[in-house]
């Protein structure tokens, strides 16, 4: 069903960006005084890589997605995403948040529908909201309201509202922290299915050692605030990942031990 | 909220009751027979003074009561008819017995003092005998009500965005906000009708005033209030300025704005009485005023329903409204 829509679509989804940070450092004021959050943060995606960004919470993994987003700009270093340095938000990277974040006032379709509406495309790719939904299994959905839905079709919901403006970067900010164990091990294999079906760039913030194992390519481990990098370790086990192969429990140690 | 769930287990409650058959609406029955009753009381006993209108009045109720009857009988094959008027049966006898009592305090028995307190044929009279004027009040009343409201509902919303959007324009606002608004639009009176140069515009104004206050603050803390989430989505998603503005911080603060509306909608009910009642030569507040002028309480009376008929049904406009678009409020909040 689902390769069937796929090979209806005009246009394959675009493939995924590179993305280059560069010694990005940067701090908030808090009552006046600088609370430092990443320390010299470098950092490369490659297009098409998943990249998992573990750390213990508070470290500042968020900090440094709403920077990539182009939410807020690093105090100083550079990022850079498709050679261009990142001056601000664009549909290219778009940003799946730890909450929905579904418009209460709008149906599930018209929450997907956002991005085109915003830029512009509704009109000449309308179809593309329908394709969302039925890539993330809620096209029966279409009309309802977020508060109808329980918390993983909201965060499927989100997917496709991110989905829909076929986004060469991905960008998940604990999207599946908020869900119950059960919706979150569903969600995972999900979410591995679309990173291989769509061929974007992924980079995720999680503080689940397992998750980040199954998904990432690459998982990069960092400290307490301010966040530094303490080691990058690369995941060659083939997909789809068993949770209890001997590789990953054996990466699954090595990492608890650097969060320790 | 709660009313719609009484409805729906109430309906399934008569549907279980009535598969074996249908009990007979003894409480219906009841309120025909309390309105007819009440019809049979002004026509039959003898009255202490001169009123003109009586058998129509006595007519009037027992038609009523003969409604309520054929109501009840159709109800039994019509669910929804039948439910409305069990709900409202107890009102419905609750009246009839008010209008006999009134109708036996004054008309029959002349225990009140009679000039201030007509018996309910006297209302009827007015209604029957003075309503072009009524109508034309009415209608000078609404027109002023809806060019002095709409303006002030408007230029509030547009106002409370702007300061809740612009940190100049709140810097600017605020105060004068602060110091101003909580003036009751009323003190004004006397200013405005020595600035404007006609009474009617003078209250267009301060009934735009009345309204525009509660819009403005209301619409402004829902701007202000919008979980910065929302931006942060919409940003990432390409949007732009206006897009946030329109899209997202409108949308988000429409339940903040209703609330402004009804208050903007209850205190510009205030003015505009008032305004017809100093200065403008028309509406219900002149009728009232005038009909106090002459001592005719009994037009007095009439103008008072006629003005809480329309006040209440502008109120039931504007809750229809809301509902119709804060639909999706319902799950997410209690009403």
């Amino acid at each position: 069903m689902v390769s069937a829509a796929r090979t209806l679509k005009p246009e394959p989804f675009a493939a995924g960006g590179a993305l280059a940070v560069r010694e990005v450092t940067h701090r908030f004021e808090l009552e006046g005084k600088p609370l430092p959050v990443l320390d010299r943060i470098t950092l490369d995606v490659a297009p098409g890589e998943f990249v998992a960004l573990l750390g213990p919470s508070g470290c500042g993994k968020s900090t440094l997605l709403r920077l990539v987003a182009g939410l807020e700009p690093p105090s100083s270093g550079s990022l850079v995403f498709d050679g261009a340095t990142i001056a601000g938000p664009d549909p290219s990277r778009v940003v799946v948040f730890q909450d929905p974040t579904l418009f209460p006032w709008r149906t599930v379709e018209a929450n997907v529908a956002l991005g085109l509406e915003a830029q512009g495309l509704l009109k000449t790719h309308r179809h593309r909201i329908a394709e969302a939904l039925k890539l993330v299994g809620l096209a029966e959905f279409a009309s309802a309201y977020p508060h109808q839905l329980s918390g993983g079709m909201a965060q499927r919901a989100a997917l496709a509202r991110a989905l829909v403006n076929e986004p060469r970067l991905l960008i998940l900010d604990e999207p599946l922290g908020k869900l119950d164990s059960l919706t979150r091990l569903a969600m995972q294999s999900e979410l591995a299915r679309l990173w291989a079906e769509a061929g974007f760039s992924a980079l995720l913030v999680t503080h689940d050692v397992e998750e980040a194992l199954i998904l990432a390519d690459r998982v990069v481990v960092l400290s307490g605030r301010p966040a530094r990098i303490l080691a990058e370790i690369e995941v060659t086990e083939a997909r789809p990942r068993a949770r209890d192969g001997a590789a990953l429990v054996a990466l699954r140690r090595d990492i608890l031990g650097l969060l320790a | 909220m709660s009313a719609a769930y009484d409805v729906a287990s109430g309906e399934a409650a008569t549907e279980r009751t009535a598969s074996p058959r249908r009990p007979w609406p003894a409480l219906e029955i009841a309120a025909a027979a309390a309105w007819i009753g009440a019809g049979a009381i002004t026509a039959l006993i003898e009255e202490a003074g001169d009123f003109g209108y009586t058998q129509e009045f006595a007519f009037l109720l027992a038609g009523v009561g003969g409604a309520i009857l054929i109501a009840a009988l159709v109800g039994r094959a019509a669910p929804a008819l039948g439910r409305r008027l069990r709900h409202w049966a107890p009102w419905l006898i609750l009246i009839a017995v008010g209008s006999a009592g009134w109708e036996l305090v004054t008309a029959k028995l002349e225990l009140l003092p009679m000039p201030f307190f007509p018996p309910p044929q006297a209302i009827l009279e007015v209604y029957l005998d003075d309503y072009p004027r009524l109508l034309e009040s009415l209608v000078a009343s609404a027109k002023l009500l809806a060019v002095g409201y709409l303006f002030g509902a408007s230029a509030g919303f547009l106002l409370g965005v702007a300061v809740g959007w612009s940190q100049v324009v709140a810097y600017w606002t605020h105060p004068i906000l602060r110091f101003v608004g909580p003036l009751p639009a009323t003190a004004w009176l006397p200013l405005a009708f020595f600035l404007f140069p006609s009474s009617w515009s003078a209250s267009t104004f301060l009934i735009a005033l009345a309204t525009g206050f509660p819009v403005t603050v209301l619409t402004w803390s829902g701007v202000a209030s919008v979980h910065s989430g929302y931006y942060d989505v919409a940003r990432t998603l390409g949007a732009n300025r206006a897009f946030l503005v329109l899209k997202v911080a409108i949308p988000a603060a429409l339940p903040h704005v209703f609330v402004g509306l009804f208050m903007g909608l209850g205190s510009s009910f205030a003015v505009l009485v008032v305004a017809e009642m100093l200065g403008v030569k028309a509406g219900l507040g002149w009728y009232l005023q005038w009909a106090q002028g002459w001592a005719s309480y009994a037009n007095m009376y009439a103008a008072l329903i006629v003005l809480a008929l329309g006040c209440s049904s502008l109120i039931t406009a504007l809750f229809k409204l809301r509902d119709r678009q804060l639909g999706w409020q319902k799950g997410v909040v209690r009403w």
